[in-house]
This record gives structure tokens, C-alpha cells and sequence, in this order.
């Protein structure tokens, strides 16, 4: 069984997750899947009987090939449900569901197939075996699968090559810079070919500069490799680099969940509007973003893909008073840009005060 | 500044107020001053009797394993006798080459030849057969036991207190059980130094594994590891340093034990030799062996500390490294082996060649001894009249004519108290109120003396510490632990073994911190103590005794130095390592204000330093128990006296029973330190490895 949603595949799929840390953590559910009436009052409930919530009624899917970030502050819970999904923490109530099985429903023998085979994780603080130089690091996977030597050793050359650490083979993680044992840890998780790619705070130890360099291979990896991915972080402006979707989380809790523009357009509350307050809008709205609906002609009106970022667009629009034709992958026209449009987009995510006005007659 | 009136006050108010009334009234009721004898429960003969009873049924079980582990030590033994020094010396290069390069090789080459030439090279070799069959035993069992702990909660909370008895019990308190269940021989010193040297591996295994980073055994499981493969590829790798600390641990003490075991005789290794000749009063002698046991805890502790060391910077090479070394080490050993075939003197050094320096060294000791006598005695008496005796009979038993040169008036008396009372007002409105009640009570006890002071005062007041440093729980367990000293009927040795340890661990550490706080700012200073210090700790305790006996003759003075010379090391090392690893940015906050040195060093470095430090005081109690019980051997009344004289009546029970006393004492100390330096890291929000 293979869920759909607008026609993607959903990959990874977590439902109604619980993580109660406390003595009688089972004590708060009747039925393991984690449905309750009311959330809010059922995590004071367990908040009063001295147990920590760590995630509350957590759900979001994961699609084939997808980046999708979690986002939060410490404390917020992100860490714990990256854990969740593979059972490196051990939900309280819910359901994981990978490629349409139930994965808290498997044994712990099963359980260690599907993380050699299907899993790859790469963690904030690296989490190298420090006795084990860079290539028996990266084919560790492969060496507790049994493979042998020469077999695992040509498979791990791939992968690094892959992250550009060649030549580095035989050093150990304490030569190696921090970027590098990251490469590593990126290497590592990739050796076993896994479809479903867990990625908690990779770059948040490293300093900017490399992190940015990172980030970029990371996407360059990506497209290659077109994994599922499930990132996290606690940085805002890296999930809107890299995700295609993202939640943002607090207490526990989901608090929104879309495409980083959805959550620059509408966020949901003030908690996450703190968040996108400061991002520059022109270097997130689209062209589809701003269009107008119109019944008019588009004689004469240039035209622009619906993507196309609106930073890029001003200097036309500046000069063409009418705007510009945006158009659909299919030809269709959406409507047209303007820019007194693209003024009111812009006006509306400003978070300066409004300067007051003098009205003359 | 005001004194603060709170229920602390009232609580130290009230132990001053009742220690004084306990003093005037045991001059009344007879029971204060000494627990009646008709009350001691007699622990010791019920021992006595359960030892009877385990032999009378169990004797075959034990013997069996004594003849079992014979053969062992017998083969080793054998292979090391039978091999020519030149051969083994060569080995013993090669693996100190390995572990830490050529100074430690070069270090090797000199002591074996040291042992040969001097003529003991036989009964170096019997010592180390002991201690090559010691240490491979005590390293496996207490691996099982760390991962056990490890791995059960249950199992670590009987394990943990097991750990604690182990090291704390001293030896000769357990030597005789050994002896009377496995039969004299080897085998005694064998399981001795086992059962004392297994417990700093089983804690460094616990320690160690409980140290992998988290994200690594995550990263463990990830990459689809079962049960087996997380422990084995994961976990041990990953500690393995810990765990080669643990070795070096074990094998120190294993080697200290197997010399003290040597006192019940019968091995012929070099323990014995220095034994028997502090014995004949032959200094000279003793020495030398001494130094034999010396050398050899150095290269030992250098050679496996520097496995531990390198197995944490990793190198990329190649697997013919190791290849190399086995084909040298082969080589090698046939070449020297081909050689002594031809030349005699490399396979037995020949009697007529060994340099005996020890007569001219008896020569030396005796001119210093009389041309110096006069000073020497000076130091002895000043020591004994004004620091030791007042301590322990008080100042009105110890000052009369002969000694102080004056006889002890009543206004001595009142002026004595008047000002010290003055004094602990004045520092306990100026500094802090327990400061002030602290000195009170030390002129309290200067005054009448710890072997003279009515035992539920005491009680009342170590309980009373024990409860604010360390909670009920702590309370507790002192309160018992100082019930069993009571009704055992060893309250007065203990009394008698506290005043001498804790002369020797307030000096040691008084002059210690002085050390410590000269070092950490002086790097001359550091960098000449730091070998003395290495030394020092490394060196078997039987050996620090050798030179007190010999310019100070026996008695408890000698006793006293030869504790504050091991005990004052802890003292020095955590001070100025204390002092060295401050948080800087408070340093330099304090400099920016405008500290002068000295207020930096009073004001900011020493209050932050002090948890630290603490622990050192710890360790320098440790350190102080350890010794005091060798230092039975040189004459002292304590405990420790009742422990030696159990082994050598065969009066097991007593021994035990003293044991457990001197156990009870340091554990005590060791909570109270611990409990108070940790209190005072989570108050300053310091973090200490």
C-alpha cells in the first residue's frame, strides 16, 4: 500500500507522534495511535502529573525525493521526533509509516534490516567512531552488514568521492577540520544507499562561512541522489535555503507546516511570524505570488515564468508601467505583475512602522 | 558586618555548649570517657568462628583453586628464571620502546641493568612473574564486573560499595583470611594484589562506557549495529583510552600489593628483600632493593600509560608497524640468546662483579646520624612536645616542666580560652560564623586532646558535619558507621589512628596547597615538582618508609613523615591544577577591575580553585590512610597496629575488625570531601573532570 497525494508519493509518513518522558509515560493512552479530543488539554493533563512532553500529536508526511525541514528552537522538540522516525527514541503513542508499513509494528531484528538498508542518519556533533580512520568510518555500515573488505571499501570510495574527500582516507576524524568530519558523517549515512535520509542539525556546529559551503554541496548532493529527506534545524534562513517544504515547531507541537513562502505569506501566528518578519520578501515571493487576475488584454506585455523571483523583476517593472504577463509552465497566462502589485506584496511584509503621512490639500 | 542568628547557629551553639558539659561530666560518669567492656559486642570472635567454619567445610574448594593458580605462576616464574637476564632485558626494552620511545627504552636498559649488577635481578623476576600473572586476571574480572555495573542498575548498586571495600580495607586486614583459606604460598600474594587491583579497572570500564558520546552510539545504531556489534565495534573502541588507564591502574596496584603481600614471607622476591633488611636494620640494603621496586613501578606505570596516551591520537599506518616490532623483538631475543650461550655473564651475571654499595652507604648514614644526632633529636622532641602530644593528650595533659618548661596554671587555662574564644567571636563576625565555631572547637580539642575526649562528643559532632555536608543520608550512615567503632571496642586505636593521619593530612595539606599555589603561578617551581610528585606516587609505600626509618629511627614520628611525604602530593597536584584551569574570562574580568596579585589570588582564584582543591583533600586523606597502615610496621598504637598485629597472631577476626575501622574512617572522609567539593562546583557552576 502506497498513499498518494496529488499525485507524489509519500515516503514517510508520521501520524499523531507522542513522546512522554516520565515513569507512567504509557499511563496517558488508551490506544497506541495517539488520537486525542482536545491536544491542548490533554498535554496539560500530562504536564500537571510531573511528566515531560517532548512531542505532542506530532503528523506531517514526508514525500518521495522532498527536502523537508523541521525547524525549531532547543527545547522545541525537533531532535526528539528525528529520533522518533527512527526509532532511535521510542514514540509513546502514534504511528511511523515507511513505504506503507508501520515501523513501530517491527521487530528489533527487522528493525536493524531496515536501518542498514534503508535509513541513513547524520548527526549535529558528527557522532564518528573516533578509533576508526575516514574510510573504515564511511564502510562501517557496510563492514557490520558483513561485506567484505574489498567489496565495502569500493563502495565507500564512491560515496567519498561524492562528498570530495579524496586523499583523506586514511586519516583519522581527530586530523580532520570540522567540515571535513561532517563530509564523513554525510558519507557514512549515504554508504548503505538509503532511500530515506535523516539529517538532524548537520551544519549548526560548523562556523557560517563553511556551513554556507555546505549547504550547497548538500543541495548539490541532492539533486543527484534525489532522496527523501527529513532535515532539521534550528536556523530559520538555512531552511528556507534548502527546504522544498517545512514545519515549524514549539513545545512539542507542529505549528505550521508548508512551503516556506506559505509560511512568509500566511503565517499562522505571532510565534511564527517572529520567525519571517525579517526575511526580505523580494528574495522569497514569486511572480506567481503577485499577480493580478485579469480580464484585460496582454497586447504588448512581456512575459515571465511563474518562478521567476521578484528581486530579479524590479528593474523592469520600474521601467514598464503595465507590468508584466505571468505565465504557467503550460503556457497559461495567471495574470499580470505589476508594480504598484508588487508594492502591496512588499508593503505587507514590512515590519517598519508605517511612516506618517502628511495629508496637504 | 552582623552576625547572623539562624538555626545554624543555634545547632553549632548547641554542640559547643554540649561537648563542654560531655567533658565535665566524664570526670564523673566513667561510661563517657571509655565505652564499658561489658557492653563490646565481640565481632571478632564470631568471625573467628565463621572462618572456622568455612574452612572445616570449604578448605578443599580454596585449596583446589590455590593449587590451580600454582601452576601458572610456576610456569612464568620458570620461563623468566630460566631465560638469561640478557634476553629478557632485551624484551623488556623493545616493549618499553613501543609504549613510549626511546627515553623509555634507554630508562628500561638502565634499571635492568641496575637489578643485575646490584645482584637482585633473581628476585625482581619472582616479583614480576607474580604481577604478569596478577594483572591479566584482575584486568578480566574487573572488566566484567564495570560492564555488569555498566549494564545493570541493580547489579552497580552492590557492586559500586563492593569497589569502595576492596580499596579501602587495608591488605593486611584480608592477608590473613587468604592465608588461612588458600595455604601459604604464592598464591597469597597473588590473590591479594588480584582482589586490590581489579577495582580501578571495573570503575574505569563503567567510567569509560559511560562516557561515549550519545551521538555515537546513535550513529552506531543507525548504521544497523545489533546488541553485540554496538558493544564490541562501538562502545569498547570508542573507550578504549579509559580502558587502557584501567590497565595502568590495575597494574600499579597489583604491583604494590604483590610487594606488601611479601610480608607473610615465602616468595623470595624483592619485597621481601626489603622487608627482611629494614628488619636487620640494614639500611643500605633496603634501600637499594628499594630502589629496585621503584624502578620498576616507573617503567611499569610509563610504559602502560603511554599505551593509554597513544591510543587516542590516531595515525594513519600501516599494519607492517606491528610486523616490524614482533620480527625485532624475535630477532633480538635469539641473537642475545646465541650471545649468552657464549658469553656466560649475559645469561647469569656473575657473583664477582656485582657492585655492593650498600656498605658504604651504611657508612655515610651512620656519620650523618652522629655527627647530627643533637639537631636530629631537636626536630624529633620540638614535633613531639609542641604538634603531636597536645594533639593527642591535650594541652593539659601535655604541658609540665619537662616539656614546655613550665608548669599548667588555671590562669593559663582561662587566659588560653578567653583569647581563643575572643578569637573564634571575632573571625566569626568577620568572616563567616562556621569559621569561628570551627576554631572554637579545634581550641577545644587542642585543649583536652582527641584521645581524651568523651566519645559521644565526638560522635555528635563528626554526625553533625557528616548531616550538613552531605545530608541525612550521609548522617546516617557516619553515625553507624561510628556506633560499630563504639560497641567493637577499637574506639581508642581509632582515636588513636585519627590523630595521627589527621596531623599528617593537615600538614600535608597546609604545606601542600603552599606548594600547589607557588607551582601554579612559578614554572620552574612546577616543572621541578612535577617529576618529585610522579615519583613519589609511583613509588610502592614500603619504600618511602626506608629513609624516615633510617635518619629517624622507628616511633611515630617517623610514622608522621613518612605519611605527609606520600600524602602531600595529592595536595600539591590538584592545587595548582586547580588554580591552572580557571575560567579566564573571570580572571580577566578581575584584572580589569584592577586586582592587585594578591587579591587576585585570595579574592577570586583560590574561592574558585577551592572545589578542586577539596578533592585533593580528599585524596590526601586517602593517601594518608594508605600509608598509616604501612606505617604500622615502624611502630604506631592506632588501628592500623591491631590490623598488623592480627596477621601476625593469626588472630583473623581482630584484624578484620581494625580493618573495617580504618574502612569506616576513610569512607567517612571521602563522602564528606566529596559531597563538599561538589557542592560548591554546582553553587560556582564549574565543571571539574
Amino acid at each position: 500500500m502506497v498513499n498518494h497525494d496529488g499525485g507524489r508519493d509519500v515516503k514517510l509518513s508520521c501520524r499523531n507522534v507522542w513522546k512522554i518522558y516520565g515513569d507512567n509515560s504509557d499511563s496517558f493512552f488508551m490506544d497506541q495511535d495517539g488520537k486525542v479530543d482536545d491536544l491542548q488539554e490533554h498535554v496539560n493533563k500530562i504536564l500537571q502529573s510531573d511528566h515531560i512532553v517532548a512531542n505532542a500529536d506530532v503528523s506531517f508526511d514526508v514525500y518521495a525525493g522532498e527536502i523537508f525541514v523541521i525547524m525549531g528552537l532547543s527545547g522545541s522538540g525537533k531532535s526528539t521526533i528525528v529520533r522518533c522516525l527512527s526509532r532511535l527514541v521510542e514514540p509513546t503513542a502514534g504511528d511511523i509509516i515507511l513505504d506503507g508499513e508501520n515501523l513501530l509494528e517491527k521487530s528489533a531484528d527487522e528493525l536493524i534490516e531496515i536501518r542498514r538498508h534503508k535509513m541513513g542518519m547524520v548527526f549535529q556533533s558528527f557522532g564518528l567512531m573516533p578509533h576508526l580512520n575516514v574510510i573504515d568510518n564511511i564502510a562501517f555500515p557496510l563492514k557490520l552488514q558483513g561485506i567484505e573488505k574489498a567489496e565495502r571499501y569500493s563502495q565507500a570510495e564512491r560515496v567519498i568521492e561524492l562528498v570530495g574527500l579524496q586523499g583523506r582516507e586514511s586519516n583519522f576524524p581527530n586530523e580532520l577540520s570540522g567540515g571535513q568530519q561532517q563530509r564523513v558523517g554525510i558519507a557514512r549515512s549515504l554508504a548503505v544507499e538509503p532511500d530515506i535520509w535523516l539529517l538532524d542539525e548537520p551544519f549548526s556546529a560548523l562556523d557560517p562561512l563553511i556551513r554556507k559551503r555546505m549547504q550547497d554541496e548538500f543541495l548539490r548532493i541532492q539533486s543527484k541522489l534525489q532522496k527523501s529527506i527529513v532535515f532539521i534545524t534550528h536556523d530559520f534562513q538555512e531552511a528556507l535555503r534548502l527546504a522544498d517544504r517545512m514545519a515549524i515547531m514549539r513545545d512539542g507541537m507542529i505549528v505550521q507546516i508548508g512551503r516556506p513562502v506559505d509560511l512568509i505569506l500566511n503565517p499562522v501566528d505571532d510565534y511564527v511570524r517572529e520567525f519571517t518578519k525579517d526575511v526580505s520578501w523580494e528574495s522569497v515571493l514569486c511572480a506567481s505570488d503577485v499577480c493580478q487576475k485579469t480580464s484585460g488584454s496582454l497586447k504588448g506585455l512581456g512575459r515571465v515564468s511563474a518562478d521567476t523571483q521578484i528581486d530579479s523583476l524590479l528593474g523592469y517593472l520600474a521601467k514598464n508601467k503595465n507590468g508584466v504577463a505571468v505565465e504557467a509552465e503550460d503556457g497559461t497566462v495567471l495574470g499580470i505583475a505589476t508594480a504598484t502589485g508588487v508594492l502591496a506584496a512588499l508593503a505587507n511584509g514590512s515590519s517598519v512602522p508605517p511612516a506618517k503621512v502628511k495629508v496637504t490639500k | 558586618m552582623k552576625l547572623k542568628v539562624d538555626r545554624g547557629f543555634f545547632a553549632w551553639l548547641f554542640i559547643i555548649l554540649s561537648t563542654l558539659v560531655l567533658i565535665f561530666l566524664q570526670d564523673h560518669l566513667k561510661w563517657l570517657s571509655t565505652y564499658p567492656k561489658e557492653l563490646i559486642i565481640p565481632f571478632d570472635h564470631w568471625l573467628n568462628l565463621g572462618m572456622g567454619f568455612l574452612i572445616t567445610y570449604f578448605g578443599w574448594f580454596f585449596m583446589g583453586v590455590s593449587w590451580l593458580l600454582e601452576w601458572p605462576i610456576d610456569g612464568v616464574r620458570f620461563v623468566l628464571q630460566s631465560l638469561p637476564w640478557s634476553v629478557v632485558s632485551f624484551l623488556i626494552c623493545v616493549f618499553a620502546f613501543i609504549a613510549a620511545g626511546w627515553r623509555l627504552a634507554l630508562f628500561a636498559l638502565i634499571s635492568c641493568m641496575y637489578m643485575v649488577v646490584i645482584g637482585y635481578w633473581s628476585e625482581s623476576m619472582n616479583t614480576l612473574s607474580l604481577v604478569a600473572i596478577s594483572v591479566p586476571l584482575a584486568v578480566l574480572i574487573g572488566f566484567g564486573f564495570g560492564v555488569w555495573a555498566f549494564q545493570s542498575q541493580a547489579a552497580k548498586r552492590i557492586i559500586l560499595p563492593m569497589l569502595d571495600i576492596f580499596q579501602t580495607v587495608p591488605a593486611f586486614a584480608y592477608l590473613l583470611l587468604i592465608l588461612m583459606l588458600f595455604g601459604f604460598g604464592t598464591v597469597v600474594g597473588l590473590i591479594a594484589s588480584i582482589l586490590y587491583s581489579f577495582p580501578p579497572m571495573a570503575r574505569n570500564v563503567l567510567v569509560g562506557l559511560g562516557r561515549v558520546p550519545a551521538e555515537v552510539i546513535e550513529s552506531g545504531l543507525m548504521s544497523g549495529a545489533t546488541n553485540r556489534q554496538l558493544f564490541w565495534q562501538v562502545r569498547i573502541p570508542s573507550t578504549k583510552r579509559q580502558l587502557l588507564l584501567g590497565v595502568n591502574q590495575t597494574t600499579m596496584a597489583s604491583l604494590s600489593m604483590v610487594i606488601i603481600a611479601s610480608i607473610i614471607g615465602g616468595t623470595a622476591d624483592i619485597g621481601w628483600e626489603v622487608l627482611s633488611q629494614i628488619r636487620k636494620a640494614q639500611f643500605g640494603e633496603s634501600l637499594l632493593a628499594g630502589l629496585v621496586i621503584a624502578l620498576m613501578a616507573i617503567l611499569i606505570d610509563r610504559a602502560t600509560y603511554g599505551f593509554a596516551k597513544n591510543s587516542s591520537t590516531y595515525q594513519p599506518r600501516s599494519s607492517m608497524a606491528s610486523w616490524r616490532y614482533s620480527l625485532i623483538a624475535i630477532a633480538g631475543a635469539a641473537i642475545f640468546f646465541l650471545l649468552s650461550s657464549l658469553i656466560p655473564a649475559l645469561d647469569i651475571w656473575p657473583r664477582e662483579l656485582e657492585i655492593n654499595l650498600a656498605r658504604g652507604m651504611n657508612e655515610g648514614l651512620e656519620y650523618i646520624i652522629i655527627n647530627y644526632r643533637a639537631a636530629i633529636e631537636t626536630i624529633k622532641t620540638m614535633a613531639f612536645f609542641f604538634i603531636m602530644l597536645p594533639a593527642k593528650i591535650g594541652l593539659q595533659g601535655s604541658v609540665s616542666p619537662f616539656t614546655w618548661g613550665f608548669e599548667l596554671q588555671t590562669w593559663h587555662s582561662f587566659s588560653y580560652a578567653i583569647v581563643l574564644t575572643g578569637f573564634s567571636i571575632w573571625c566569626g563576625i568577620r568572616f563567616n560564623m562556621q569559621l569561628g565555631f570551627m576554631i572554637l572547637l579545634f581550641a577545644i580539642f587542642f585543649f583536652i586532646g582527641l584521645t581524651k575526649m568523651p566519645w559521644p562528643a565526638i560522635m555528635i559532632i563528626y554526625t553533625y558535619i557528616a548531616w550538613r555536608l552531605g545530608g541525612l543520608t550521609l548522617a546516617i550512615g557516619t553515625f553507624f558507621g561510628l556506633c560499630f567503632l563504639v560497641v567493637s571496642g577499637i574506639w581508642p586505636e581509632a582515636m588513636l589512628s585519627l590523630y595521627l593521619c589527621g596531623i599528617a593530612v593537615i600538614l600535608s595539606f597546609l604545606f601542600g596547597s603552599g606548594l600547589g599555589i607557588w607551582a601554579a603561578h612559578n614554572s620552574t617551581v612546577s616543572a621541578i615538582l612535577r617529576p618529585i610528585n610522579d615519583t613519589l606516587q609511583t613509588m610502592p609505600l614500603f619504600v618511602i618508609l626506608i629513609p624516615f626509618v633510617m635518619i629517624f629511627k622507628i616511633g611515630e614520628f617517623t610514622a608522621l613523615l613518612a605519611i605527609i611525604a606520600y600524602a602531600i602530593v595529592p595536595a600539591i597536584r590538584y592545587t595548582e591544577h586547580g588554580l591552572r584551569n580557571l575560567p579566564e574570562g573571570v580572571i580577566e574580568a578581575a584584572e580589569m577591575m584592577g586586582c592587585s596579585k594578591q587579591q587576585l589570588l585570595w579574592t577570586v582564584k583560590i574561592p574558585l580553585a577551592l572545589p578542586v582543591m577539596m578533592l585533593g583533600l580528599n585524596q590526601t586523606i586517602m593517601y594518608g590512610i594508605a600509608m598509616l597502615v604501612i606505617a604500622a610496621l615502624v611502630g604506631t598504637n592506632g588501628l592500623e597496629q591491631i590490623v598488623y598485629i592480627g596477621l601476625s597472631d593469626g588472630n583473623f577476626g581482630l584484624g578484620l575488625i581494625a580493618g573495617i575501622g580504618l574502612a569506616i574512617i576513610a569512607m567517612t572522609a571521602d563522602r564528606m570531601t566529596q559531597a563538599w567539593s561538589y557542592k560548591r562546583q554546582k553553587d560556582l557552576d564549574l565543571q571539574i573532570d
